[in-house]
């Protein structure tokens, strides 16, 4: 809990109440010497939040550090991240608790590091974060899957799932497209279609407590819920019929190519750049500050073969000479490079001093600490990017038989949601890694 | 905590007050837990049917909606228990905007709208209230209110002003009915049942609704609206007379259709994927072929004068296209002229054919096969879970699959060798044993979809058994599926969830046995049990909380 009132609190405070009114130039010249800040308020620039789901986890003996703390070098199925190493936190030893209950796999583990809880009863970390730092921004968030699917792993609660975008055009166009309002244009002018568009949308929220009335406690939820995004599409409308502040850095990407539907790993390849840009332009011009990626381990396959990364890790003998199973490996080295040339291409968008990675944390997780046995031990977590200095990075905290909630919950904290614990049963924390805190 | 303690007791002795002030009044006080209405998000199938109903098949809908979710089976019952978020909803608004001007559009609108404006640069009040009365009214489902029609001709009138442009003005207000709650949910309204002490039933038009979206999936036609209106869906006779009517139009097609593809889970046909070198003749368009292929069958086999489910899984009749032809090897001539729609023909598989049933249809097949090869762990969990509604455990924690896993052993070449590896591992057996035997019995067919003999080179065996009853291959599995008692029972409840839109709550349990009784004695004749629900009062009963089943899933 908060006790005294500085001057970014009643700055945040103030862009809560009247958004985009308040008009906040980023010109460089106005940023502190640190570029970190604005030098007349010492107001934050904006934080964002990524998140990456890679489900299958990473063979075990093979991705963790042996040194513990900072200046660790990386195992060999993390080396491809090298470049990162000094903005990556690997943590080691976390788990996964079913409490007795029956373990659906890859599901109760995916639910358990997205909402703490098995069975997936409550809104993903994600989604709370969302709630605190994306609530101004154009997009609360935006979801995408890199394999053609439409479902994410995004949650407001059990009922309001956040949908995922599979297309980068539809992407772009979402983005991009005729409402997007350049920051930077010289001349503004309110559309009059906007005001018509707000003023058809507001009998409906008057009728709301008729309707809710009618129905029972349970799917009042679900009415409330629709009611939430109303609310979220007028302040979005109300929000783009003000000028909005010019950012120096923003430019609307070039037009972009549609993604290879599918699960063949070097098309996703393909698709985790062109999404990432995408995702850098949107952040760089502040349409949203949090962002969530499913790589779609699960069916991820090469052209022409009979197996998948999924069913490779229950049926592929082990390899006797090297130890371990040659195309699991594979997979997994696979799609490790694919997410470090996302966050290459997060980092080569400039934002003033710095790059939009800069300003970013990214939170990498998985559902198993072997797959091959559906181990709930020692599953890997990653993040990366300090979130302009929020984070301590270039760590490998070894956290033996620690929940895996801990770092969503010292990551929430540290964005501001106001939670003093996160999960449930066994899989319960109110412990955060301090280490990790700048 | 101790802040809320004192204002809660205040309600409740509040509440209590209330309570002995009604009934000392002479009212039957309302509980705290009468039910109440239940809520479903329009599935996409049903939005987009309504909207082809209402402003014809030419507009395009175009957007994405948001993923539906299954729940105990059925996307129907899934529905009841999802909202619609942010993302969702600015969906659903582009859409609303989209459909709103391809419907008000210069040329088509003349089609749609009762009158025309004074001038097309203004507002028109009065034309204005003439289209959203009756637009609003198909939309939500009942009248709209005099305060709601104000309302919607109000905010046509400002949007026409500040856009100078009537049509537009009305074509927003037309988008707003569109992402309004009362048309993207349902939210049925329950009232006291006069004939049950303390009971409650829906009230007149949320039954037509139901009743419409469980035999047509769609809206209420006006005949049906009337009659609920006129409360006689509320006599046994009137019931029954609209739902003879409703089972004997040709719309009871769509709504068969749209339950069995609930069931089957054929919406999963949109995502499959097949690795384009192994199978090579697999796309998109042969999936939405398998897809209809076995919609046709089913509602061929179950539509037909004494039709019986049970037959589904043994009849030699579909239907086919040119393109899903050749996935069976059958010679079909393509006659249509390029780019012509797909046609469809009748076949009859030969007696000596390996095929027979829906089991043995591309769609089942490679549905529950993985992109590049079969898997007869999947189409064995497929059958219990969605024809049988038995369910299947999932796999232990920490499991070693230390037999799969050791390379001393020799290449399994076929799926049987690999499973049996499996379920030599006792932590394995338990759940492979009940799945596998029956996928095994379709390793005929290939993860494509078509018939082969050897995999690998080595000559498949397709027997094994399904509760103890033995079978040597596909089509003797399809009708060992077809005499177990599971299949029939299997169905019961899943049409009666259908129509409920919930799972049938533990205080229903004798009436879902008692229809079960009465669909064998039926002859397991589809519509006669469409019909025994629909015009059960049961089946309109609304259940309290404390009756209801919290679902597993």
């Amino acid at each position: 809990m908060k006790t005294k009132l500085d001057r970014r609190t009643l700055l945040r405070g103030t862009m809560g109440g009247a958004a985009i009114a308040v008009g906040l130039p980023m010109l460089e010249c106005f940023l502190n010497s640190n570029g970190d800040a604005l030098a007349a308020t010492g107001a934050a620039l904006p934080v964002r939040f990524g998140s990456w789901f890679q489900h299958l986890g990473f063979i075990p003996g093979m991705w963790v550090p042996e040194k513990i703390g900072a200046g660790y070098h990386h195992n060999v199925q993390l080396e491809v991240l090298d470049d990162f190493r000094d903005r990556t936190n690997i943590f080691s030893g976390l788990r996964f608790s079913l409490d007795g209950r029956p373990h659906e796999t890859h599901t109760s583990s995916v639910q358990i590091a997205t909402t703490g809880i098995y069975g997936g009863g409550g809104p993903s970390f994600d989604s709370s974060i969302a709630d605190v730092i994306g609530a101004h921004s154009r997009f609360r968030s935006l979801e995408v899957s890199l394999y053609g699917n439409r479902r994410s792993l995004s949650r407001r609660s059990a009922t309001s799932l956040n949908p995922a975008e599979p297309s980068p055009v539809a992407l772009y166009t979402r983005i991009f497209g005729a409402e997007f309002q350049d920051p930077n244009a010289a001349d503004f002018k309110p559309d009059p279609v906007i005001m018509a568009r707000q003023s058809v949308l507001s009998p409906i929220t008057d009728r709301r407590q008729d309707l809710e009335r009618k129905v029972s406690a349970s799917d009042r939820r679900l009415l409330d819920e629709y009611f939430t995004g109303l609310r979220e599409m007028e302040q979005k409308l109300s929000a783009s019929l003000e000028k909005p502040a010019p950012l120096p850095s923003c430019s609307i990407p070039g037009q972009v190519k549609e993604a290879k539907p599918g699960t063949v790993i070097d098309d996703v390849a393909v698709n985790a750049v062109v999404f990432g840009r995408l995702l850098a332009y949107a952040m760089v011009c502040d349409q949203t500050r949090v962002f969530n990626v499913d790589i779609g381990s699960q069916g991820l396959r090469h052209a022409g073969s009979t197996f998948t990364w999924h069913t490779a890790t229950h049926e592929e003998a082990t390899d006797q000479k090297l130890g371990y199973q040659k195309e699991v490996h594979g997979f997994i080295a696979s799609a490790n490079k694919i997410f470090a040339e996302f966050l290459r291409t997060l980092e080569s968008q400039k934002e003033g001093p710095s790059t939009v990675l800069d300003r970013t944390i990214i939170v990498w997780q998985t559902d198993h600490g072997d797959a091959r046995t559906h181990s709930l031990e020692n599953v890997p977590l990653l993040t990366v990017g300090s979130a302009g200095g929020r984070f301590k990075t270039g760590l490998h905290i070894a956290a033996p038989a620690d929940p895996y909630s801990r770092v969503s919950l010292t990551v929430q904290q540290a964005m501001g949601v106001p939670i003093s614990s996160w999960g449930d049963r066994s899989n319960q924390t109110s412990k955060t890694f301090t280490e990790m805190l700048a | 905590m101790k802040r809320l303690s004192r204002p809660a007791v205040w309600v409740f002795g509040a509440a209590a007050l209330l309570g002995i002030g009604s009934a000392t009044a002479g009212n039957a006080p309302t509980p705290s837990d009468a039910p109440r209405g239940k809520v479903h998000r329009l599935t996409s199938t049903q939005y987009a049917g309504i909207i082809a109903d209402l402003f014809g098949s030419n507009v395009n809908i175009g957007g994405r909606f948001e993923p539906d979710q299954r729940v105990d089976g059925l996307i129907a019952v899934g529905s009841g228990q999802v909202s619609v978020s942010s993302a969702g909803l600015e969906q659903y608004d582009s859409m609303a905007r989209s459909i709103a001007s391809q419907v008000l559009a210069p040329d088509v609108r003349k089609s749609v709208m009762p009158c025309v404006p004074a001038a097309a640069t203004a507002p028109d009040d009065a034309c204005a209230a003439k289209f959203l009365a009756k637009t609003g009214a198909a939309l939500f489902r009942r009248a709209l209110t005099d305060t709601e029609l104000k309302e919607q001709v109000t905010a046509a009138n400002r949007a026409a002003v500040k856009a100078g442009d009537f049509y537009t003005g009305l074509s927003l207000a037309l988008s707003s009915l569109l992402v309004a709650p009362e048309f993207l949910f349902r939210i049925e309204e329950v009232e006291a049942d006069p004939d049950v002490k303390g009971g409650f039933r829906l009230n007149a038009s949320s039954k037509a609704q139901r009743l419409s979206f469980f035999l047509w999936n769609a809206l209420p036609d006006k005949e049906l609206m009337t009659a609920a209106e006129k409360g006689e869906l509320n006599s046994t006779k009137g019931l029954a007379k609209q739902v003879d009517r409703m089972l004997a139009s040709p719309r009871l097609e769509d709504g068969v259709r749209a339950f069995f593809d609930d069931m089957l889970r054929l919406d999963g046909m949109d995502s499959v994927v097949k690795d384009a070198t192994i199978f090579p003749k697999f796309d998109a368009q042969i999936g939405a072929d398998a897809r209809e292929q076995t919609l046709r069958t089913i509602a061929n086999v179950v539509l037909a004068p004494k039709g019986d489910y049970r037959d589904i899984f043994t009849t030699k009749k579909t239907f086919l296209t040119p393109k899903l032809a050749s996935i069976y090897r059958v010679p079909l001539a393509n006659d249509a002229p390029i780019g012509a729609p797909d046609k469809w023909d009748a076949y009859e598989f030969p007696a000596n054919d390996p095929r027979a049933g829906i089991l043995m249809q591309t769609a089942f097949l490679t549905m529950n096969s993985h992109p590049g090869r079969t898997s007869a762990t999947l189409r064995g969990k497929a059958l219990r879970e969605v024809i049988l509604c038995q369910s299947v455990p999932p796999p232990p924690a920490n499991v070693q699959f230390t037999i799969v896993q050791d390379t001393t052993n020799p290449q399994y070449k076929t799926a049987r060798a690999r499973l049996t590896a499996h379920s030599q591992s006792p932590a394995c057996a338990g759940c492979h044993k009940i799945v596998d035997p029956i996928g095994l019995a379709l390793e005929n067919f290939d993860g494509g979809g078509a018939f082969r003999t050897n995999e690998n080179g080595v000559a498949l065996d397709t027997t094994g058994e399904l509760d103890r009853v033995k079978f040597t291959n596909g089509e003797e599995l399809g009708k060992v599926v077809r005499d177990n008692a599971a299949t029939t029972a299997c169905l019961v409840q899943r049409m009666s969830a259908y129509g409920l839109g919930q799972t049938p709550a533990q205080g229903q349990a004798a009436w879902i046995d008692g229809l079960k009784e009465a669909f064998a004695k039926d002859g397991y004749n589809v519509p006669a049990l469409m019909r025994r629900l629909a015009t059960s009062p049961e089946f309109y009963r609304a259940v309290s909380a404390a009756e209801k089943t919290t679902s597993t899933h």
